[in-house]
This record gives structure tokens, C-alpha cells and sequence, in this order.
């Protein structure tokens, strides 16, 4: 997740910093730019730009790494990302009703942030945790054998640590 | 060497072969859609992603794709196999099943890789019904319309663009079904660094990519009461537009093709050509005045808009160094509206130039505000050959029985010099021709210079004028032209004369052109067509051009001078890499 603390200015030095130290820019462009979403908490056009002229390739090209993995968001995520994993074995253990009782607490659609940027509500397929099914991510923390009513405890977990969360 | 034994024929080929390429060479055909090979102009698309060339391998499992399977010893391959002509005919309805069916009224009609294909597949129904793919059209350029609903995400346009041209536009945007071929942050065309050269129109096998048409807007202003219009054609038109009507590539159509425009209405038909041997008089003098009063050097040629958009991009700190000379259709465009308008005695804002060229940037250039005159555009229109080709046919001319006609003065005469041109090579020999001469004083035995003529990429001569050895260099295709301008940025490079053209082949391969469908030989026969018009001319400098001349005489005074810089220079602005 982006520090909070960072100003623009630093987080692009950073950036640049890793790029000059890499071996070779060629076939790093994923690499750089897991660290660059690290940094900035997501990738804007301002970012991708930046990333294409230190690695001299083309925008577009850019562009359509970031579009193709799901892993690059090209928008600002909440403090607490909340990953609902509709792969088979959560799917068939009831996720697909987690998922709707997270949107109908946290008043937002899937791959929606809520207004006061604490939560982004997502899917995701599969963690290798099917032994768990279905599971929950918060940010890098994982819940098993989620139930609908389990919800509203998760979400006043994040609420009670508030905007501090730095996972 | 490798044996393998294809439909039951035994045969030999190079290590390294695919099984397209060795099918190929027993005459088997086996249908592509994705695959194409410019091994000339160093581009092969080799992706596999359509799937139409699969055959069957004995011992295999699956069925290979043949434009990228490479031949091992001994392999056994089928072509004609009822499992994979069914699997062929299924790729071809899936791609059907995402692709609009209105070929009746789509640009490529006839001309269309994709309906071809399925023509010869005999596919008369397509049974799956699914999503179908709605992007929003592009058309937000003047030179080129992207509609990716057409797009088949064969990625020729991806590579042309990519690695032919180096100018990376393109990129596969997007995952899964919502996959298309896109720009950066799918900024429009018009904000990226889009040369427009037009390549990507040239590859692509559907109507995902086309020119944007002019062809209603001429036909109007044909018929507007009160207004002039004059033709011009550029050197690349009149060896490729027989192509349009069936005849032979390298065909040359000069005198037929100034016919039919007369019959489609043009008030006077006259000749890009005349206005190359006008930038000549001026490139020519540009280079003698910077050789002798110690000017930056290499002079880079500017005729080609695709280039100067390139360079303005990507080469901002070497402003300096390209001719200032407009392009010779720009050129007669500002002599036309000025110099013409008054012998004819019309008003310029009546007389209305429409060029007709073989490049889709040239679309875009005319519309480039420092080349405009009094608020009016140099140029107001441009056609390419194959929109010149839709008019022919949509007028109903039997074009291969015109009469042959004369161009129209005094805009009309050209020198041997301008009709090359049109070819990679073109130019600097011209330019040459007519440097030579004022430099040294003396006439050229032989005005063909054939060190600096082929196909080669990137091509160098050392020509000697007077004391000192001219190094020429020439590159076709952006990829080659960004390697000499990596040169001369690090300083390794002592040129004094660079040509450049952005498409390979120079013009007669531009993005305007009839399609070659993956046929490079066909821009050889163009090209050689080009060289026998030069031969067929009697005149064959540019500064033997008499009503060039008498232009100076009349109206522009001395070449380079003044008036000249007024009318037939420009400059260039430093542009973002997008």
C-alpha cells in the first residue's frame, strides 16, 4: 500500500532510484511497475507516463501491461481493499452472498471505493486457500470459513483501527 | 536441411522452416489470416492468435498452427484433412461470430482479408451467437478511422507500427473478450504520436483501420457553382492506380489517370511533379547554401509529413537539421493560390486544390495551421489513390480504355527528376542531379545515380563534387530512419544529405496505395515503373524545368530568396512523446 506519509515528489525519487539501480530495463517493465503501484497506492496516467519515458517504451505499451493484469489498478484504492474470492471452492460455499452483504453494508458495487476512501470492494479468484473456502483478504490478512454474518464484524474490524491501516 | 513429407510429397527444406513455408514450396496452400511476412521490410507477424492455419502432425495430439511451427526431421503433416478443414472452418465462424456482417457497405468490400477467407471456406452461416465486441470509432484524425468492432486482434498493425516504424502507437489493451488493440490510456489518435504514415491501413486484412475519406466532400465542391478546382497528383499515383482497375503492378497510367480526373470534373488537371522540381530548386539551394556558408549539416529531406511528424516527436533537440522546404504538394498548393489564381484570374478563395497522393499523412499536413495562407489552407483536400480509384469506378469510366491526356499548364511540366520521387531514392538523386551541376559547372554525362537506388533499409554513398566527397545517406521506413538520427545524436555520423521517407518503399509504398496484401514484389514493379518514367522524360533535371524557371522569373525571384521563403518554406514544432 501507498505511504501515506510520502509526498508525490518522493515517491517519484524512489521510483527513479529503483530504476537506476536495475541490472537491465529491459523486460523489467512489470517489476518497476509493482513498485511504482507500492509507492503511489495505484497507477495514473501520470505514473505509467513517467515509467514509459525512464524506461524509453512506449506508452501504449504501458498501458496495455497494466490493462491486461488485474493485480495494476489504474484508481485509488480504499485503506482496506476487501477481496471476495469467487473461485470454485468459495464460489460453491456460498462467496457469491459474502460478496452481496459486503455491498449492502458498505453502500458500494463491486470494484467500487466508498466515499470516504477507507474501503474498495473487489473479487478475486483463488488465493490457494480453498481448505478455508470461502475466504476473505483485508489488505494482506486473510479470513476463513466466512459466513454473511461474519461481514459487519470484519468491516468494524477496519473501522476501529480507522485510516492508520499501513499494510 | 530438413526432410518432412507434406500430403503424401516427400521434401527438403531449410532448417528453420515453418510448415507454411515449406507448404509454400510444393505449392500447397494453406490459408492464413494473422500471418504476414514483409521479410523485406524486416516485419514478420507471427502471433498465431487466429488459428485459421492449423494442420494436423502425425504423433501429435492437437492440431499446430502452420505460419509458426517450425519443421523437424522426418515430421508428417496434413493440410487437407476433414479435422482440419473443421477446425479451420470453426475458427473462421467464431471470428464471424464477433465481427459485424456489413460487408455491403464496409470500406474494404472486395478488398478484405477476412471475407475472402470466408468466401473460400464456403461458410454460409455462422452458428454461434454470442456477445458481440462495441468499442467507439476513432475518428478523431485526419488521415485515419480505427474501428475496433472490425478489429480481429491479428496485431499486423501492432507490429508495423511497433517494430517496422518504431513509433509504438498500438498495444494489445485489455484482457480476455475485452481485448482490443488500443492506444495509451486510449487517448485518440489525433493526441498521440500517430506519424499517420498509414502502415497500419496498409496491414490490416479487415476494415479495422482505414483511410478517412474525402471522396464526398471532393464531389460536393466539384459541384459548387463558382468554384475552381485543381487536381494535382503526386509522382507514386500514376504507377500503382492501374492496380484499382486489374492491370498489371508497375503499369504506368500517367495519361489515363489525367483523363479521368478531367471526366470527373476537375477544371484543370495538373502535377505534383511540377512542384517537385520546384522543391528541388529550393532543397537544392538549401543544401549548396549550407555547405557553403558552413550551415548545420547532415540537411535532412522534408517532402514526407509522416517523417517531419516523426522527427517532431522524437528527435525535438534536431529541429534544426531537416530542410526547411515544404512538401512539394504544399509547395503547389501556395504557388497555386497565389501565382496561378492571378494568371487564371480567379479569386484564391474560389480556387480549390485537391491532391490526390499515395499517403494517408499527407490528410493530416494539410491541415497543419503553418500551412495556410491568408487563412486559407495550401491545400484544401487530399485523396488517395485508391479513394481516386472509388471515384473512377463509382463514375462508371472504363479506365483501361481511356484516352491518354496532357496535363494542364502552366503547373504542369515536370522533369525526370520529380517523377522519382515517388521511390525510396527518389529525391536525394534529384536533389543531386541539380546540386551537381551548380556546384561543379558542369553537365551530368549520366543523371542516374544507381548507388543511391534498392531496396535496402539504409543506404550510403559517397558522391564526388568538385573537392569534396558527399556523403549521402537514404532510409526507408522509421525503424531505419531512427537509427541514422540515433547516429548523427551521438555525433558517429558525417553525413552531409539525408533522405528520408517513412514508408518502406518510399511513396509508392505509402499508406494511401491499393492494398498489396502481403506482396512486396508488387512495390518493386511500382518502383521500377517510377525510374521508367524518369527515362521516358526529356527533360531530366530540375533546373531545365522551363516553367519553373519562369515562375522565378515572374513571380518568386531568385530561388531561396525572399518570396521563396514565404511561400515555399515552413518550420517545425518540438512535440510529446505519447
Amino acid at each position: 500500500m501507498a505511504s501515506t506519509t510520502m509526498t508525490d515528489e518522493a515517491r517519484y525519487e524512489e521510483l527513479d532510484r529503483y530504476i537506476a539501480d536495475l541490472p537491465d530495463h529491459k523486460g523489467s517493465l512489470i517489476q518497476v511497475l509493482h513498485v511504482a503501484q507500492d509507492l503511489f497506492g495505484y497507477l495514473p496516467q501520470d505514473v505509467q507516463m513517467h515509467v514509459a519515458r525512464k524506461l524509453a517504451l512506449p506508452a501504449a505499451k504501458v498501458y496495455g501491461v497494466v490493462t491486461f493484469y488485474s493485480f495494476f489498478n489504474t484508481e485509488p484504492r480504499g485503506t482496506y481493499t476487501v477481496s471476495v474470492c469467487l473461485g470454485t471452492a468459495c464460489f460453491v460455499r456460498g462467496s457469491e452472498e459474502i460478496l452481496k452483504e459486503f455491498e449492502k453494508q458498505l453502500k458500494v458495487k463491486s470494484d467500487q471505493t466508498t466515499p470516504d476512501n477507507l474501503f474498495t470492494l473487489t473479487t478475486i479468484r483463488c488465493v490457494g486457500a480453498c481448505g478455508l473456502a470461502p475466504v476473505v483478504m483485508v489488505n494482506d490478512r486473510v479470513y476463513g470459513r466466512v459466513t454473511a454474518k461474519d461481514v459487519a464484524s470484519i468491516i468494524d474490524d477496519c473501522m476501529a483501527k480507522g485510516g492508520s491501516e499501513n499494510g | 536441411m530438413v526432410n518432412l513429407t507434406i500430403n503424401g510429397s516427400a521434401l527438403v527444406v531449410p532448417d528453420g522452416s515453418t510448415i507454411l513455408e515449406a507448404a509454400k514450396r510444393v505449392g500447397i496452400h494453406i490459408p492464413t489470416l494473422c500471418h504476414l511476412d514483409l521479410h523485406e521490410m524486416r516485419m514478420v507477424n507471427q502471433v498465431a492468435s487466429c488459428r485459421v492455419c492449423m494442420v494436423e502432425v502425425e504423433n501429435r495430439r492437437g492440431l499446430v498452427p502452420a505460419c509458426s511451427t517450425t519443421v523437424t526431421e522426418g515430421m508428417v503433416v496434413k493440410t487437407d484433412t476433414i479435422r482440419a478443414l473443421k477446425a479451420r472452418r470453426i475458427v473462421v465462424e467464431l471470428l464471424l461470430s464477433d465481427h459485424p456482417s456489413d460487408c455491403l457497405i464496409c470500406e474494404r468490400n472486395r478488398n478484405c482479408d477476412l471475407q475472402s477467407l470466408a468466401a473460400d471456406l464456403g461458410i454460409r452461416e455462422v452458428k454461434f451467437k454470442g456477445a458481440m465486441s462495441t468499442y467507439k470509432r476513432d475518428d478523431s484524425s485526419f488521415s485515419l478511422v480505427r474501428n475496433p468492432d472490425k478489429c480481429i486482434l491479428c496485431r499486423r498493425c501492432e507490429t508495423m507500427c511497433g517494430e517496422v516504424q518504431t513509433v509504438g502507437v498500438y498495444s494489445a489493451v485489455d484482457r480476455g473478450f475485452m481485448t482490443t488493440i488500443g492506444t495509451a490510456f486510449d487517448l485518440p489518435m489525433k493526441d498521440t504520436a500517430c506519424t499517420f504514415c498509414g502502415q497500419c491501413v496498409s496491414v490490416c486484412p479487415t476494415g479495422a483501420l482505414t483511410e478517412v475519406d474525402n471522396t464526398r466532400k471532393v464531389l460536393d465542391v466539384l459541384n459548387r457553382p463558382g468554384k475552381v478546382v485543381i487536381a494535382q497528383t503526386a509522382p507514386a499515383i500514376r504507377v500503382a492506380l492501374g492496380e484499382e482497375f486489374g492491370m498489371e503492378p508497375g503499369t504506368r497510367v500517367t495519361g489515363k489517370m489525367v483523363s479521368a480526373l478531367r471526366r470527373i470534373g476537375f477544371d484543370y488537371v495538373m502535377d505534383t511533379d511540377f512542384a517537385a522540381d520546384l522543391t528541388i530548386i529550393e532543397e537544392a539551394s538549401e543544401f549548396v547554401h549550407r555547405l557553403q556558408h558552413g550551415g548545420t549539416l547532415p540537411i535532412l529531406t522534408s517532402c514526407c509529413p509522416a517523417w517531419v511528424k516523426f522527427f517532431e516527436h522524437n528527435f525535438p533537440d534536431l529541429l534544426d537539421i531537416p530542410s526547411t522546404c515544404k512538401s512539394p504538394h504544399e509547395m503547389f498548393g501556395a504557388v497555386a493560390k497565389t501565382y496561378l489564381a492571378t494568371k487564371l484570374g480567379v479569386d484564391p478563395k474560389n480556387l480549390v486544390i485537391v491532391s490526390i497522393m499515395p499517403c494517408l499523412a499527407k490528410k493530416y499536413e494539410a491541415a497543419r495551421p503553418e500551412l495556410s495562407g491568408e487563412g486559407e489552407q495550401n491545400v484544401d483536400y487530399v485523396l488517395s489513390t485508391r479513394e481516386l480509384g472509388r471515384m473512377i469506378r463509382e463514375s462508371g469510366m472504363d479506365f483501361a480504355n481511356l484516352p491518354e491526356e496532357e496535363f494542364d499548364n502552366p503547373m504542369g511540366q515536370s522533369s525526370g527528376a520529380a517523377a522519382i520521387f515517388g521511390t525510396t531514392g527518389g529525391v536525394i538523386e534529384a536533389a543531386l542531379r541539380t546540386a551537381y551541376e551548380w556546384l561543379t559547372g558542369n553537365r551530368l554525362e549520366n543523371v542516374e545515380f544507381a548507388q543511391l537506388r534498392g531496396m535496402e533499409g539504409i543506404r550510403e554513398a559517397t558522391v564526388r563534387i568538385n573537392d569534396l566527397d558527399v556523403k549521402i545517406a537514404i532510409a526507408h521506413g522509421l525503424g531505419n530512419a531512427r537509427k541514422l538520427l540515433e547516429k548523427i545524436q551521438r555525433g558517429d555520423a558525417t553525413y552531409h544529405a539525408i533522405e528520408i521517407m517513412a514508408c518502406p518503399g518510399g511513396c509508392i509504398g505509402g499508406g494511401g496505395q491499393p492494398y498489396h496484401h502481403g506482396d512486396i514484389e508488387i512495390l518493386k514493379k511500382r518502383a521500377a515503373a517510377i525510374y521508367s518514367e524518369d527515362r521516358a522524360k526529356t527533360i531530366r533535371r530540375s533546373h531545365e524545368n522551363q516553367d519553373v524557371m519562369r515562375l522565378y522569373g515572374e513571380f518568386l525571384g531568385t530561388p531561396y530568396g525572399e518570396k521563396a521563403h514565404e511561400l515555399l518554406h515552413t518550420s517545425y514544432t518540438k512535440r510529446e512523446k505519447v
